[in-house]
């Protein structure tokens, strides 16, 4: 089981991390190939102005329309994203092994902080099933993908917090790195995509708002 | 709770569906994917979450008591999504299907994009969807009427040559014996500007040809009409999915003002002619800039105000509501000249809310009431939030500078009897400028 663990969380992790890094890589760059070749006359209104006022604005929360008219679904998504990225860089054991491969030290939540973020981060995934579920224009649009990113995104957080309960013995550290691959692998192919394009999609259409539309699009 | 449930009998999309196999449905999605669309149909495919935040967004969706099926998301599950996910292994039926989605169920006035946190345009992807019924010959027979109306005669109208210029004369004749020295000068050469309308004007609104005519005599424009094919600036080729005729009718526009060597064009009160110049037609010839500036109405009486070239006998006492008409507002950010308009003409305004880049549309832009009578009572029953919206102002007059939006305003306040009036901002000037004794 141990050698098991050392293989996931050396080999098994470098590959998907390298795996993600190329794939999100080349999928950016044939996005954005592709729209030169045949989304000229849009590509032509891309403007750092426009797009990081687009970008600035929808990051606040309740500032833009679809979060005023969405209030609970903008608190969890705020919550979730941050609480998730916050977890990602900062738990002790993801800096031991970053202090490990590459020396990298920095401060990390106390263990009560990380179980408690986890049990948020689990809360949000919680929400979004309970949404999908309930809400009439979610469950007529959801598909199997929409339950795979779903699945994905909560595998590490339930799997961590079972482990720091003691529960599942060795395996379920194991399980929590393994699924936490399988997440990190399946982001350029699933839902989970929008991590790569949300950024640019934002951008260009905020360049559409202010270069063309001359008007806000929040 | 979709499509196939309230069906509607059009003779265009009848026989469009007759004449298709899955085959060839298949075979055309292939050439759509692979020789039109690119990177933003692909990145906003790839990226939507299915959130569905944008279902609020949509007056259909709204004013049908959260039916997901009109959802925005909910029209690209039913649409493109399908396609996508089948690579256009769909049925004759499913094409019939998104025909009426992309065509009759939503109106491309973008409000929806207000509501993503991705940016995902949906009037695309429709528009997109509206493409491809175009080249398989699923068209409502109304709006391909109008489309072939453009290819044959360079106007929606089957105005014949004869007969713009016939109506021409005719409001030149009749405005004189209100204005004695008025003229509508026609073809002159290196006038300050010409004044293009759509067809509708000369065909049922000829009365609005005649108030310009009133207002620029009364402004002392040095302006122009053109006798020739080009005069009709309205496009809904843009909105049928015939993108070719809508990049040739744009082209005959502008250079119908090179032929007159006019420094400028100014463009009658109408919202998705300007869509088609600034943002449709333009792409599609490749053009960043206008070959010759163009400015909307709007743009133009404010700079008669500005310059003081109007002057009131009075300003309108009678309160007023503005509906801001999303092709120039949401499209093109002209909701402040217009309330600088409005404001020089009335002393009492009632904003109506949601307003400004946020307002609800009419229901019958994008082309959905040229799709004509069969699916009148699609848009108008679903835009109920355009109805209260108007309500809850509790005015009887709405200014709204557009005549889609005028179309289908009036529809609404017919139906859900409102007892309000309709005004261009032409309308006012002309009623409240001071006139000859």
């Amino acid at each position: 089981m141990n050698s098991l663990y050392n293989f996931a969380v050396g080999p098994l992790a470098w590959a998907a991390f390298i795996f993600l890094a190329v794939t999100a890589v080349w999928r950016l760059w044939s996005m954005s190939s592709l729209a030169k070749k045949k989304d000229a006359s849009s590509v032509a209104y891309m403007s750092w102005r426009f797009s990081l006022r687009s970008i600035f604005n929808w990051l606040v929360p309740y500032k833009s329309l679809g979060w005023k008219a969405n209030p609970v679904l903008t608190a969890v998504t705020f919550v979730f994203h941050f609480s998730f990225v916050i977890l990602a860089i900062f738990v002790t054991p993801h800096q031991i092994l970053l202090e490990n491969a590459f020396g990298i030290t920095y401060p990390t939540l106390s263990p009560e902080a990380a179980e408690i973020l986890t049990i948020i981060v689990i809360a949000c995934c919680c929400y979004f099933f309970y949404r999908r579920v309930t809400n009439p224009t979610v469950r007529f649009v959801t598909r199997a993908n929409d339950w795979w990113s779903l699945g994905l995104v909560a595998a590490p957080f339930v799997t961590a917090l079972l482990g720091s309960w003691g529960i599942g013995g060795e395996l379920m550290p194991l399980l929590h790195v393994l699924s936490a691959e399988a997440l990190i692998v399946a982001i350029p192919f699933t839902r989970l995509a929008h991590v790569i394009f949300a950024l640019f999609t934002r951008a260009y259409i905020g360049s559409e708002f202010g270069g063309v539309r001359h008007c806000k699009d929040w | 709770m979709s499509i196939r449930d309230r069906k509607i009998e059009d003779e265009g999309l009848i026989h469009g569906v007759s004449k298709l196999t899955t085959d060839k449905i298949q075979q055309t999605f292939r050439a759509l994917i692979d020789n039109e669309t690119g990177a933003k149909l692909k990145a906003f495919s790839e990226s939507c979450v299915r959130c569905g935040m944008c279902a609020e967004a949509c007056h259909f969706f709204v004013s049908h008591d959260g039916d997901p099926s009109y959802a925005p998301v909910g029209k690209v599950a039913q649409t493109m999504s399908m396609l996508l996910s089948n690579s256009g292994k769909v049925t004759p039926e499913d094409i019939y299907g998104m025909a009426q989605v992309a065509y009759t169920e939503c109106n491309l006035c973008r409000r929806c994009i207000h509501y993503c946190p991705i940016g995902i345009d949906i009037a695309y992807i429709m528009t997109t969807i509206r493409r491809f019924c175009h080249k398989l010959g699923v068209t409502p027979q109304y709006i391909q009427d109008t489309a072939h109306s453009h290819s044959a005669t360079m106007n929606q109208m089957w105005v014949k040559d004869d007969e713009w210029i016939d109506s021409l004369f005719w409001q030149e004749d009749e405005a004189r014996e209100e204005f004695p020295g008025l003229r509508i000068p026609m073809d002159k050469e290196g006038a300050d500007f010409y004044y293009s309308v759509i067809a509708p004007e000369p065909k049922f609104r000829t009365q609005l040809i005649y108030q310009a005519a009133a207002i620029m005599d009364h402004a002392g424009v040095d302006w122009t009409m053109p006798s020739l094919p080009g005069w009709d600036n309205s496009d809904m080729c843009m909105y049928s999915g015939d993108f070719e005729m809508m990049g040739r009718l744009k082209r005959q526009h502008f250079e119908l003002a090179q032929k007159l060597k006019v420094s400028r064009i100014v463009m009658g009160e109408c919202g998705h002619a300007f869509r088609s110049i600034y943002d449709n037609g333009n792409r599609w010839l490749g053009w960043k800039n206008y070959p010759v500036p163009v400015i909307h109405s709007i743009e133009f009486f404010a700079e008669l105000f500005e310059q003081g070239r109007i002057k009131l006998d009075h300003k309108l006492q009678e309160p007023v509501t503005i509906h801001d008409p999303c092709n120039i507002i949401r499209g093109y950010g002209l909701m402040d000249k217009l309330r600088y308009v409005v404001h020089q003409l009335c002393d009492n305004v009632v904003e109506m809310y949601p307003n400004r880049e946020h307002n609800f549309c009419c229901s019958a832009g994008g082309g959905v009431i040229n799709c004509g009578p069969p699916f009148k009572k699609t848009r108008v029953e679903g835009n109920l939030a355009k109805a209260k919206q108007l309500e809850a102002t509790g005015v009887k007059v709405c200014i709204a500078p557009c005549h889609n939006c005028h179309g289908g305003l009036e529809d609404i306040i017919h139906h859900y009897e409102l007892g309000m009036e309709l005004k261009f901002l032409g309308d006012l000037i002309y009623e409240l400028m001071e006139k000859p004794e």
